[in-house]
């Protein structure tokens, strides 16, 4: 069955990670293949022709790209462990909360990692103020999708990355004081079996930042 | 009382996604025009992240987001269906939607984005290089078999997606004096574009064409004056 998925991944990346997770959380077997980004393999090339990116799944040689795209599709498939709200408006709020998260979290938590100075503090208050909103998603639960881990969960479950990448990139937008449900949802996700086992190392993260911040330096020189 | 509201502003292609849902379901629903100048408290109220249209408002819950007020409608109203029933065919729709939100922001033609219309020379060369990849890849990957829509025989939420490209598109380049699409160099695409727009609730349900350009002209001088 583990030949049927496959995973074309990147250890830093967190978009594939959360396919992992939600992977594991469902316990489906998969073959995990990990990309060197500088030089794709001709089969990721192959099966993402469109935007040539990780992740990508492939089940029974059908690929799909997005990990947004890859939740559902594992979710609908596999109908064990279900990560996504059963409720319409429930699904239509998780799936709204996922593009926030990833059209303006994500993207500015990038600049406060990659940049310094003037920008990289303009960086961690926009952060700080998409964080504020989405604590607010928070409040009054155990996880993002109620009493236990669900899909909204697996797509913020990155935001712990901040908090341990904080030091590498000179700055800690996510601190415990300023952010205390978040702190709490952290350390109730790093409890899940599933969750450890897609944690990266961190000073192997760190040092992934550090490396990038040092090439974009020597970039715009 | 309507039990559906529906926000929205007459030139966002965004808003038709919405309306050619509720409408090809037969859902009926109150629209509420929004001046995008001057927003109301109530769409603030519902939409409060990112104070923008369209919103969908269904028993007094707001959901937002063109591409997922049709999947929430879909799942609300499955008949007639929207999405393939197939779960990977379902995922491709999926993609094809992402794709089309992320590269059609430049044809938005909120005050704030359309770098089209709006700009000159360099920056808007550089915008009409953007919409050209994206048609080439429309053409080459999303229509590939001769297919009347995209998910086949049936319009889908996909074709909605692309809404932009079969009517707003035209009235943009008209505006700037541009020409992006051509029709021989995008064969399967002119094909789509007129199997869209003869489908009735898409015919009836197009932004006036007259009206927009005189609006985007306006904008256009007025730009072009201060600079």
């Amino acid at each position: 069955m583990a030949e049927e998925v496959k995973l074309f991944g990147m250890w830093a990346s967190p978009f594939s990670r959360r396919v992992e997770l939600a992977l594991k959380l469902k316990g489906i077997p998969y073959e995990y293949i990990e990309e060197d980004l500088s030089n794709k393999s001709p089969s990721l090339l192959k099966y993402n022709p469109i935007h040539k990116k990780v992740p990508l799944l492939v089940h029974k040689e059908k690929p799909l790209a997005e990990s947004l795209v890859i939740l559902e599709y594992l979710d609908e498939t596999w109908k064990n462990n279900p990560i996504l709200p059963q409720d319409p408006y429930e699904r239509a709020m998780a799936r709204f909360w996922a593009k926030f998260i990833d059209e303006k979290l994500l993207p500015t938590a990038a600049k406060v990692s990659h940049s310094t100075g003037k920008e990289q503090e303009q960086g961690v208050e926009e952060v700080h103020q998409q964080l504020k909103i989405l604590e607010n998603e928070l409040k009054g639960k155990e996880f993002f999708a109620g009493q236990s881990i669900g899909y909204l969960d697996i797509v913020a479950h990155v935001l712990f990355w901040f908090y341990s990448a904080g030091e590498a990139s000179g700055v800690n937008a996510l601190t415990t004081e300023k952010f205390p449900i978040i702190y709490e949802w952290i350390e109730k996700l790093i409890k899940i079996d599933a969750v450890n086992e897609c944690r990266i190392p961190k000073e192997k993260h760190q040092d992934f930042i550090r490396l990038r911040r040092e090439s974009l330096k020597s970039a715009s020189k | 009382m309507a039990v559906v509201k529906l926000f929205g502003a007459w030139t966002s292609p965004y808003f038709y996604r919405v309306i050619w849902a509720l409408k090809l379901k037969g859902i009926p629903y109150e629209c509420i025009e929004e001046d995008l100048l001057n927003k109301s408290p109530l769409l603030l109220q519902y939409n409060p992240v990112h104070k923008k249209i369209p919103v969908l408002v269904h028993d007094g819950k707001p959901i937002c987001e063109s591409t997922i007020i049709p999947q929430y409608i879909e799942e609300i109203w499955p008949q007639p269906s929207l999405l393939p029933s197939d779960p990977y065919e379902r995922a491709m729709a999926r993609f094809w939607i992402k794709f089309a939100d992320d590269k059609l922001i430049l044809l938005a033609l909120s005050p704030s984005i359309s770098k089209m219309y709006r700009a000159s020379g360099e920056e808007q060369e550089k915008a009409v290089k953007y919409i050209l990849e994206m048609l080439e890849t429309m053409e080459d990957h999303g229509l590939i078999g001769g297919k009347k829509f995209f998910g086949g025989d049936k319009i889908s939420m996909v074709d909605m997606a692309f809404g932009a490209v079969a009517h707003w598109l035209g009235v943009i380049e008209d505006a700037a004096g541009l020409k992006i699409f051509e029709a021989h160099k995008f064969p399967r695409l002119q094909s789509w574009i007129q199997n869209f727009k003869e489908v009735p609730i898409i015919k009836e349900n197009l932004t006036d064409r007259d009206k927009m350009f005189a609006l985007l002209k306006r904008r256009r001088e007025m730009l072009l004056a201060s600079k």
